[in-house]
């Protein structure tokens, strides 16, 4: 099961927060904090994958990451997630966004963080994955957006 | 405590059409701004004083717009408050704007509705039960995305009484047509069993066919449903097992089935879905001899032609390496698969290195030669720049040491033990105290091993370790001289090391006649040598207490093996006025030894070592022979206790002898139980009765320094 997936720049500001289990306010911002003076401590040629981390509660989850510029990306998984396959999803992730987005940058995850909660949706569902086909992804998200849109031009 | 009424008049205004208010006037609000520029004022922000000021205003701006009822902006308000709720900020007062988000008509309300509902609400609050009604009505809208909508939610946050409402809904559309549905409602039912497993028997009819599935999405989502399902009831496993020929197949087409545009990723077909039928057929096989059978081609298969260039490739190889090794496969195949991870070593990205590492440790205890066969390569790892690597070499290299390899190992992990960072030093010198001590193939190996450590690592060996460590060197008899000695030129090196610093204490005060009576190979030294250095322990800033107090009790204990006493005993008064209350208390304990037998000359000095000394004897008499200079000592064996009083009894159990030898060739040692349920303060006073040289002598000794561990 996935935990939780943070997205924050280097700097620690938060992008995307989601939790996929209870987690009291002050208590997702401290694990926010602790996730990235972990994360940012890393060097970039060691593996993607820490342990550590008291927070998120129990032995059994580790941190796995990947670094893209500006951005990490952290998926809190337990033992029942693939190591190697969640690297491949973050994978997925990110790539679907650049399709939506058209060269993601950091920017359109800053001023679109609803519509980045909107695509993550068809990827994770309640801490588990629900679909990894990338372009069907981006189809079932494009359709929703057009559903808007056309509510907000009737509306005017 | 939270109680809203919901009176059909507000639903009504809600639901029907013509929601929007058109409201202009002079005494209206400015309408609230788009979330875009939000954002944009925020980030302008220089200080978290000047950004906490304007979330602050533009809340209050927000609570006035939510008073007011709105409905055209209630979205955009409720994803302002999303944002700042992401950056720290409290948003509570947004959860029912949530709800009524999620009654509205409108595609683009329920959107933002439910996601607000997903990060705002949970089943601690009362509110979320506001919920079901909308969800209820939402999973069974004309509009699939609203459906989908309905079933995230729920998935995601929904409460056990939730669940039981609404797993019917939830059982209907698992067995729809539309693969959009069928794998979020796939999803949603993994959640439903999760918060009410007994509801799982209500879903097994449609799991009949959800893996003749084409749609991906649904075969994966429907993979992880019979997964939750399996590791839940032993009964579901045993009747999900017929499904293993089913799962082989799919996994042979998506293996076979060549190139696929639709589900290729990096050139293997659908990865994802190829690692969770893996993970499923593992749950499956796992002791079962038939399952097990059926799978052995298809895992040999998917072993031996999957593409490694890229990481979905390892992934899978992967998957199957530890799918291998839980079922009951033939050794060929745990070859194979042991033999795909000793290739991970070697493979030059970290991530593959690391996993092979983790899953080696975990066959290790099963499949011990198996990995043996990779042992150089594991101890290549421990020279790799990754701490999180590093570790697992560590690891796995303690679990491989042996009586064969040994002299080999010991020499990687003490290299390693050299040049690794301080957060690894003490679980490696622990490990290799313990492998030392199963497999030393000599004592003297044994002792250099141990002395390697405690000159290398020395302030990380862990407190336990020093009197394992004495244990040891005292029961290796012939060793100690070699011990002392070795010991004695560590510390003329370096004091710093406490550890080192309290085994080299004690051994020079039990073998000191040792360091100076020339058994050793090199230049011995001399008696006053010995004493500078043991009298700098006891000045030393490096020095802690409990070093000192080791220190103190090794000179002590010299001042029955060296002739220089009286430098001991001019050292020793001067630590009964010690501010250190421990040293002080056995500075003025050994002073008043040395009193006592300050009017016998060296020969008849009678030795008694008072290192813990608790003997409770009565001498009944004793002779001294000044030829042969033996003292000998009559004792007898009291069964009675020494003072009958309340709150200690006491069990004397034999001496281990009845002569205590002169020349301090030995002690005697009486053990005594003490039964001290009220936790008192132990304290013992010795009474030594004798006759010397025909008159009768009576001594007195008290002990008051019991560690407090003893009796608390």
């Amino acid at each position: 099961m996935i935990k939780a997936i943070l997205i924050f720049n280097n700097h620690g500001k938060p992008r995307l927060i989601r939790f996929y289990q209870y987690f009291a306010e002050d208590m997702q911002q401290q694990i926010i904090r602790e996730t990235f003076h972990l994360v940012s401590k890393r060097d970039d040629n060691v593996c993607n994958f820490l342990e550590g981390g008291s927070l998120i509660g129990g032995s059994d989850y580790k941190l796995i990451y990947r670094h893209y510029a500006t951005l990490y990306f952290v998926f809190c998984v337990d033992s029942s997630e693939s190591e190697l396959g969640i690297l491949d999803l973050i994978q997925v992730f990110v790539e679907t966004l650049d399709k939506c987005f058209e060269n993601v940058c950091e920017l359109d995850l800053i001023f679109h963080m609803d519509k980045v909660h909107y695509i993550l949706q068809e990827v994770v569902m309640g801490g588990m994955v629900l679909e990894t086909n990338m372009n069907e992804i981006v189809a079932q998200v494009e359709v929703q957006n057009r559903m808007e849109k056309s509510e907000l031009c009737n509306q005017n | 405590m939270l109680i809203v009424c919901w009176s059909p008049v507000m639903v009504e205004v809600w639901n029907g059409p013509g929601d929007k208010k058109t409201v202009e006037g002079p005494s209206r609000m400015p309408a609230p701004i788009r979330l875009r520029e939000l954002i944009r004022t925020i980030r302008t922000a220089r200080t978290q004083a000047e950004e906490r000021e304007m979330i602050q205003k533009e809340c209050a701006a927000i609570r006035s717009s939510f008073r007011e009822e709105d409905n055209t902006y209630r979205c955009r308000n409720v994803a302002k408050l999303l944002y700042m709720h992401m950056l720290g900020y409290p948003a509570h007062f947004g959860q029912l704007e949530c709800l009524k988000l999620i009654a509205s008509q409108k595609f683009t309300d329920k959107r933002i509705g439910y996601l607000g509902a997903m990060l705002l609400l949970d089943e601690r609050q009362d509110v979320h039960l506001l919920m079901t009604n909308c969800i209820k009505n939402d999973l069974n809208h004309s509009t699939q995305y609203v459906q989908g909508l309905a079933l995230c939610t729920l998935g995601c946050m929904g409460s056990s009484e939730m669940c039981r409402d609404l797993a019917g809904e939830v059982e209907k559309l698992l067995k729809t047509s539309n693969s959009y549905l069928r794998k979020k409602a796939a999803l949603c039912a993994v959640h439903v069993i999760r918060k009410v497993p007994e509801l799982m028997e209500m879903f097994l009819p449609a799991t009949k066919n959800l893996l003749s599935e084409k749609n991906h999405g649904v075969l994966h989502t429907s993979v992880v449903l019979l997964t939750e399902m399996c590791e839940r009831s032993p009964d579901m496993l045993a009747h999900f097992r017929k499904l293993v020929p089913q799962l082989v197949r799919i996994l042979k087409n998506l293996i076979m089935s060549g190139y696929s545009p639709e589900h290729d990723v990096s050139g293997i077909s659908d990865p994802f879905l190829q690692v969770r039928i893996l993970r499923l057929l593992r749950i499956l096989g796992k002791g079962d001899d038939d399952s097990s059978e059926a799978m052995n081609d298809i895992l040999a298969q998917v072993a031996t032609n999957t593409e490694t260039s890229k990481n979905v490739g390892n992934a899978i190889l992967y998957e199957t390496v530890l799918t291998i090794m839980d079922i009951k496969s033939e050794s060929g195949l745990r070859v194979l698969a042991i033999n795909i991870l000793g290739r991970f070593l070697l493979n030059n990205d970290k991530n593959i290195r690391y996993v092979a590492l983790t899953s080696l440790l975990k066959t290790v205890q099963t499949d011990h030669n198996a990995v043996q066969r990779h042992r150089s390569t594991i101890v290549d790892c421990l020279k790799d720049l990754d701490v999180s690597i590093k570790r697992r070499a560590m690891e796995l290299s303690f679990a491989l040491v042996n009586g064969n390899n040994i002299r080999g190992m010991m020499k990687e992990l003490l290299y390693f033990l050299d040049s690794c960072d301080p957060e690894f030093k003490a679980d490696c010198a622990s490990g290799v105290f313990l492998a030392a001590e199963k497999y030393a193939p000599s004592k003297r190996w044994h002792i250099d091993t141990i002395m390697r450590v405690l000159t290398t690592a020395g302030s990380y060996v862990r407190d336990d370790s020093v009197p394992n460590l004495i244990q040891l060197i005292t029961n290796s008899v012939e060793m100690h001289a070699y011990t002392v000695q070795r010991l004695y030129k560590a510390l003329l090196d370096d004091i710093s090391q406490q550890p080192l610093v309290q085994v080299a204490s004690w051994c020079i005060g039990e073998y000191g006649d040792l360091l100076v009576s020339g058994q050793c190979e090199e230049e011995e030294p001399i008696q006053d040598e010995v004493l500078d250095v043991l009298e700098g322990l006891l000045v030393s800033n490096l020095s802690t207490p409990v070093t000192r107090g080791y220190a103190l009790t090794a000179i002590m204990k010299l001042s029955t093996r060296f002739t220089s006493v009286n430098r001991i005993k001019k050292v020793v008064s001067i630590y009964g006025s010690s501010i250190d209350v421990e040293l002080q208390q056995r500075a003025v304990e050994y002073n008043a030894l040395f009193k006592k037998y300050d009017h016998m000359s060296g020969d008849e000095w009678l030795r008694v070592t008072i290192d813990q000394l608790l003997s409770s004897v009565r001498i009944l008499s004793c002779s001294y022979d000044p030829n042969s200079s033996v003292v000998s000592l009559n004792f007898h064996l009291t069964r009675r206790p020494l003072s009958v009083c309340q709150t200690f009894q006491l069990q004397l159990l034999s001496p281990s002898s009845n002569v205590v030898p002169t020349l301090n060739q030995g002690t005697v040692t009486q053990v005594i139980r003490v039964l001290n349920p009220q936790k008192q303060q132990l304290r013992m006073r010795i009474k030594l009765t004798y006759t010397h040289k025909g008159s009768a002598v009576q001594d007195l000794a008290e002990v008051n320094n019991f560690p407090p561990q003893s009796w608390q």
